[in-house]
């Protein structure tokens, strides 16, 4: 979709698509999505507004953002991809 | 470089066939085997899910790093996806190197990198629910 297609966009967000895996999917009910949020939002603050922390607090996760590992503290860019990576069970 | 991901048996002599070359002289293959417990419950199947693009691009970072550390080595991956038996190989590692020394060293190398960085995630079922398992032990959340 073309930058100039987006409608109703407000004044200052961005546009960017989630993925989600393993808990984080099962709690949302989807692997990826579509959000706007407010510019300067970032990944970090996205998940914790997605994922509010529990009576055991907060899952920890790792952050990508368009396939590159990140520390999740920059501010998201319209059209970013970002994934939340919940504690690995690989092997 | 083999880094696969399948949903189905894994064949450990194909994954040792990826890494066979005339100048190897040890080929170890590690294979990861689904337990049938955790604790005092049964484990009666198990479940991966991965992030595909992502971990078959770790998965090549960890076979370049391990070719830069051992000179002459070689490895190959092939994890599984979705469901998976209790007492089946949920991954297969082969390593080949000029000799075993290396290869030792190098398979433990791939195996704790891959559980540490590849995004691949576990669930466990049993009797009485599942739950996602993280490496380092303990649940991480239940469902």
């Amino acid at each position: 979709m073309a930058a100039d297609d987006r409608v109703e966009r407000a004044e200052g967000d961005v546009e960017v698509r989630i993925l989600l895996f393993a808990g984080l999917r099962e709690r949302r009910g989807v692997s990826e999505e579509q959000l706007r949020v407010p510019s300067g939002t970032t990944a970090r603050q996205l998940y914790e507004r997605l994922f509010p922390a529990g009576p055991e607090g907060r899952l920890p996760v790792l952050f990508a953002v368009d396939q590159q590992w990140v520390d999740g503290e920059a501010p998201l860019a319209d059209g970013q991809e970002v994934a939340f990576i919940p504690p690995l069970g690989g092997g | 470089m083999l880094a696969e991901l399948s949903s189905s048996l894994i064949d450990p002599r194909a994954v040792e066939a990826a890494v066979a070359h005339p100048g190897a002289g040890a080929i170890l293959t590690f294979l990861g085997v689904t337990r049938d417990s955790f604790g005092s419950k049964q484990v009666l199947r198990l479940e991966y899910e991965a992030w595909p693009e992502m971990a078959r691009a770790e998965l090549l970072r960890i076979g370049a790093e391990l070719e830069e550390r051992w000179p002459g080595a070689r490895v190959a991956f092939v994890h599984r996806v979705g469901v998976v038996a209790v007492g089946e190989a949920s991954v297969a590692i082969a390593v080949s190197a000029p000799h075993r020394d290396e290869a030792y060293q190098a398979s433990r190398f791939a195996i704790d990198q891959l559980k540490r960085r590849v995004p691949i995630w576990k669930k466990e079922w049993y009797t009485d629910g599942s739950s996602w398992k993280a490496n380092a032990g303990e649940a991480v959340e239940n469902g």
